[in-house]
């Protein structure tokens, strides 16, 4: 009993001792000793409380991308635009603070004084930008019948490209323009903190509320039901009576907006400005955490988490032992790949009993 | 724009768009077969860097372009094997295959940044170089350009006029006809994968040792989903392709030309036009032709049908279970 325990156990955690194995391989290949390099790595995290909200902070941006795309995965659809609609977010954050706190302010903009109430705009803004992207996508792929990975990836390397034309033209800071972005927002659009740490309440609050509130959406709403139908068979749910179209737009929308919160949040609370990287490689990243938890919103929180801890100890990697801190990425992608090897194993073995229908995610 | 300027700039489109056309091409047989490599990004990123730090090390391109392709068939074989054996899905597979090989580029690429290297030699074709206008265009390059024609060439060839490449088609388009009349349907996916996926590597290498010397960081980012949108604009044709890559090639030089003519059009506007360009094209050939043309000529409409038009293989990312 015990033994099958453990042996299950083992099975379970299979693509992580596999990807830390190859890992280690690949640190010995680049001539560095594995056991100091997965030290600074997994470790860094858990150096102060400090480091552990980074952590928390570097889990919001995930969490909020990851719930949307288990929306639009819910329906069959690969958004890898949530990079692009987290850019076109706090793009529209960083308008909205430039138009809000800027000297000259226009008709009716000047009004808004209370640091609340530009707050709770910056994030409306946020999601309104994010969903504008989305959107776009959706109707490329609905209208245009463009392939939505090839949609979203134009559309992130032209938010990508606006965001650099912005920073370094129009919204180049007085003193010129240069990579580090923009002229730093007013205090009033900063995110409040907790303490002396990076965290910021508001973020972390949006974040957990939103996997909650996707959980519950795709479970135990008509809606949920809707996009689930549409995932499984499009052709079939038209014939049902679902409004196809209208429900992937509105997935698209709907992913958009949350990623859209997760970019104006970047900006808001973490770099107070806009950066030429606001996004960060946080849409793709979390892409591979709606992989790895094969689209189960309950594992989502876990496996961000282990992604938010190798996101804090990538740095001190690179601090510690001058390799690249891209050792982090090739491990968060190579556990999503042998994640998916050893479930097509076990698949194979159980089809050797009997026939089972492959496929799907 | 002189004569000589004009011909100079064409020259530089056809050794720019070199690699393209491997991945493209190369992406294109894969695809034929029925299976969909999404992993070019990655894949040309880490073939470009394993091909450059290959040469550096052994002081011989060969050597380089040997390495480039043994990755870019590796990286393709696990997509083969985890589809096709495993029946994960493909694009799962091979989106995450692109995020790994960016990073391993990254990862281990970082004791080539900037370094100096190897790159391929000028070789003009005696005869050929010497036509006049098209000589200097086609015949005055480099080894791996003349390979790009011959593949485009060659890859034409083996698809449309021979059996292995008519197996190979009804493969793609349907396996259980093709499995029917006894043609190993998965063996031939395995085969024609990993071939496309070493092409694509060659095309890295072509980056690194050629087209764009040298490693950096993220290198060639963007040209994977680049060569990936150009598969479908070309129809699953090597013909076709190979123009949809001059096409891309095109605009890139007319970026770096343009450029320092307006001045006052924003750099980022050359930088995304490429993917602008993408969207545009995957827009044409989605099947809105009729809509986005039907104010022309009824003549240019049907020219513009055949030129845009074509359709993926009937069984682009379907597994198919043998016995």
């Amino acid at each position: 009993m015990r033994r099958s325990l453990l042996v299950r156990a083992l099975g379970a955690t299979a693509p992580v001792w596999l990807t830390l194995a190859s890992g280690a391989v690949i640190l010995w290949l680049a001539g560095a000793n594995p056991i100091t390099a997965y030290g600074h790595l997994f470790l860094g995290a858990f150096e102060s409380g400090r480091k552990l909200a980074d952590v928390v902070m570097a889990m919001v941006p995930l969490l909020l991308c990851a719930s949307g795309m288990l929306i639009t995965f819910a329906a069959g659809l690969w958004n890898i635009g949530v990079e692009g609609q987290m850019i076109a977010g706090a793009l529209m954050t960083t308008w909205l603070v430039q138009v809000v706190t800027s000297g000259s302010p226009p008709e009716g903009a000047g009004r808004v004084t209370s640091t609340f109430a530009l707050l709770g705009a910056s994030v409306l803004a946020g999601m309104l930008g994010g969903a504008l992207w989305g959107l776009l996508t959706g109707a490329l792929r609905v209208f245009g019948r463009v392939n939505e990975i090839f949609a979203g990836l134009g559309l992130n390397y032209l938010a990508l490209a606006l965001t650099n034309y912005l920073i370094f033209g129009p919204w180049k800071p007085p003193g010129g323009a240069t990579m580090s972005g923009t002229a730093p927002f007013p205090q009033a659009a900063w995110m409040p903190l907790i303490g002396d740490t990076r965290a910021s309440p508001v973020s972390i609050a949006l974040a957990f509320a939103s996997i909650v509130l996707v959980y519950f959406a795709l479970r135990d709403t008509i809606w949920g039901l809707k996009l689930k139908a549409i995932g499984l068979n499009v052709a079939a749910a038209h014939r049902l009576g679902i409004d196809t179209t209208r429900n992937m737009l509105l997935a698209f929308v709907a992913c958009g907006a949350l990623a859209g919160i997760a970019g104006s949040l970047q900006a808001t609370a973490v770099y107070r400005r806009l950066i030429p990287s606001i996004s960060g490689g946080y849409g793709y990243l979390a892409q591979l955490v709606v992989l790895l938890s094969g689209l189960r919103a309950g594992w989502v929180l876990p496996i961000v988490f282990f992604y938010g801890v190798i996101q804090v100890g990538g740095p001190r990697l690179e601090l510690r032992t001058q390799l690249d801190s891209s050792l982090g990425g090739v491990l968060q992608a190579g556990v999503v790949l042998f994640f998916l090897l050893v479930r097509g194993l076990r698949d194979r073995a159980a089809r050797g009993a009997r026939p089972v229908e492959g496929g799907g995610l | 724009m002189s004569g000589s300027l004009a011909i100079e700039t064409i020259r530089s489109v056809v050794a720019a768009s070199a690699p393209l056309i491997f991945a493209s091409v190369g992406e294109t047989l894969t695809e034929k077969s029925g299976v969909v490599n999404l992993s070019l990004d990655g894949t040309i990123l880490l073939s470009a860097m394993t091909g450059f730090a290959a040469a550096v090390a052994s002081g011989s391109l060969v050597v380089g372009f040997a390495a480039a392709a043994a990755v870019g068939g590796l990286v393709a074989l696990v997509v083969a094997y985890g589809s096709i054996a495993l029946r994960q899905n493909q694009v799962a597979i091979g989106f995450v295959l692109t995020l790994l090989c960016a990073d391993l580029s990254s990862f281990l690429g970082q004791p080539y940044v900037r370094v100096p290297g190897p790159s391929v030699p000028h070789q003009a074709i005696p005869l050929l170089a010497d036509i006049p206008v098209i000589g200097r265009i086609l015949f005055d390059q480099n080894v791996p350009v003349y390979l790009s024609y011959l593949l485009t060439v060659g890859a034409w060839l083996w698809m449309s006029r021979t059996r292995p490449g008519l197996r190979l088609r009804s493969v793609g388009e349907r396996p259980s006809a093709a499995f029917a009349r006894g043609i190993p349907v998965n063996r031939t996916r395995y085969l024609h994968t990993t071939i496309g996926g070493a092409l694509v590597g060659v095309g890295g290498a072509c980056y690194s040792l050629s087209v764009k010397l040298g490693w950096s960081h993220r290198h060639t980012a963007g040209m994977g989903w680049i060569a990936l949108a150009i598969v479908i604009f070309g129809g699953w044709s090597p013909f076709r392709v190979a123009l949809g890559a001059y096409l891309f090639g095109a605009l890139k030089s007319l970026g770096s030309i343009l450029q320092p003519a307006f001045p006052q059009v924003p750099t980022q506007v050359f930088q995304a036009a490429p993917f602008a360009l993408m969207i545009v094209a995957l827009l044409l050939v989605g099947g809105n032709l009729a809509t986005l043309t039907e104010r022309l000529p009824p003549k240019l409409q049907s020219a513009l049908g055949s030129v845009l038009q074509g359709s993926p293989p009937g069984a682009l990312g379907q597994p198919f279970e043998e016995g």
